[in-house]
């Protein structure tokens, strides 16, 4: 048995995923990106609840949390997180359209992928003019 | 002779062991907060850099203190649930159960912090 498992590890056997040639799809990509917008948004959020807090608390504790929202970290953080929800927001929907059956067909799954994308960066673009 | 029911044995046996509660769930929570985000992020947008007496003032309205109130809530237990599938994908034994520990005591925390903050604001 053993001397078997030896030998058949010096068969040449083609390695997955042929990370040199592996086409990521946009169907695994807008997932991924999903839960990765999720999560990331706690950072907008406990920046957020930070400023609220501190807003009740006094005077001088609101002018530090603001300081820090107002900088170009928290603009950052709070831009990012913007197009963060706005992409999190497009793909929950889309979510809602595959627990209906819509839009189950690979191409068009791949299609719905790209508008989460597109549309997260024009609605983060619009929202940013507008407020 | 069994006394159980077909539907009294398949009852748990799925991947989840929970049916479809998990799930429903965040169905009706991402319902939810469709519906609130668009307009609590344009009120809060508006209310960032302002002074402290805009922003106090901007969160004790009572709409747009129930609003963030609801939000908070809502999108805490949808984070909390929705990262407790993240954790039972890719940790297992003692770090999965620290793991959904954290991610609800910390949903928690911050919901409960928030509604604090509010509540100093608005009452």
């Amino acid at each position: 048995m053993a001397e078997a498992t030896v030998s058949s590890k010096r068969v040449e056997r083609p390695l997955s995923p042929h990370l040199q040639i592996y086409r990521v799809q946009m169907t695994s990509v807008s997932s991924i990106l999903t839960r990765i917008t999720g999560h990331a948004l706690m950072v907008g959020v406990i920046l957020a609840v930070w400023w609220l807090l501190a807003a009740a608390v006094s005077e001088p504790y609101f002018e530090l949390a603001n300081a820090v929202m107002t900088s170009w970290f928290g603009k950052l953080v709070m831009t990012g997180s913007l197009w963060a929800v706005w992409y999190h927001y497009l793909a929950g929907l889309r979510h809602l359209l595959f627990d209906a059956r819509i839009g189950l067909e690979i191409q068009t799954a791949e299609r719905l992928g790209w508008a989460c994308i597109l549309g997260s960066v024009a609605l983060t673009a619009l929202t940013l003019v507008i407020v | 002779m069994t006394y159980l029911t077909d539907r009294k044995r398949a009852v748990g046996a799925g991947a989840s062991h929970t049916g479809t509660a998990h799930h429903w769930f965040m169905t009706m929570s991402s319902v939810a907060l469709a519906v609130m985000l668009p307009v609590w992020l344009y009120l809060f947008g508006a209310a960032i850099g302002g002074t402290r007496d805009q922003v106090v003032a901007a969160f004790a309205n009572p709409f747009t203190a129930i609003l963030t109130a609801l939000v908070l809530v809502v999108s805490m237990r949808h984070f909390a649930k929705g990262s407790a599938v993240m954790v039972e994908d890719y940790a297992h034994g003692t770090a999965r159960k620290a793991g959904l520990i954290f991610v609800s005591a910390l949903a928690a925390v911050i919901a409960t912090t928030g509604l604090y903050a509010l509540i100093r604001i608005a009452l």
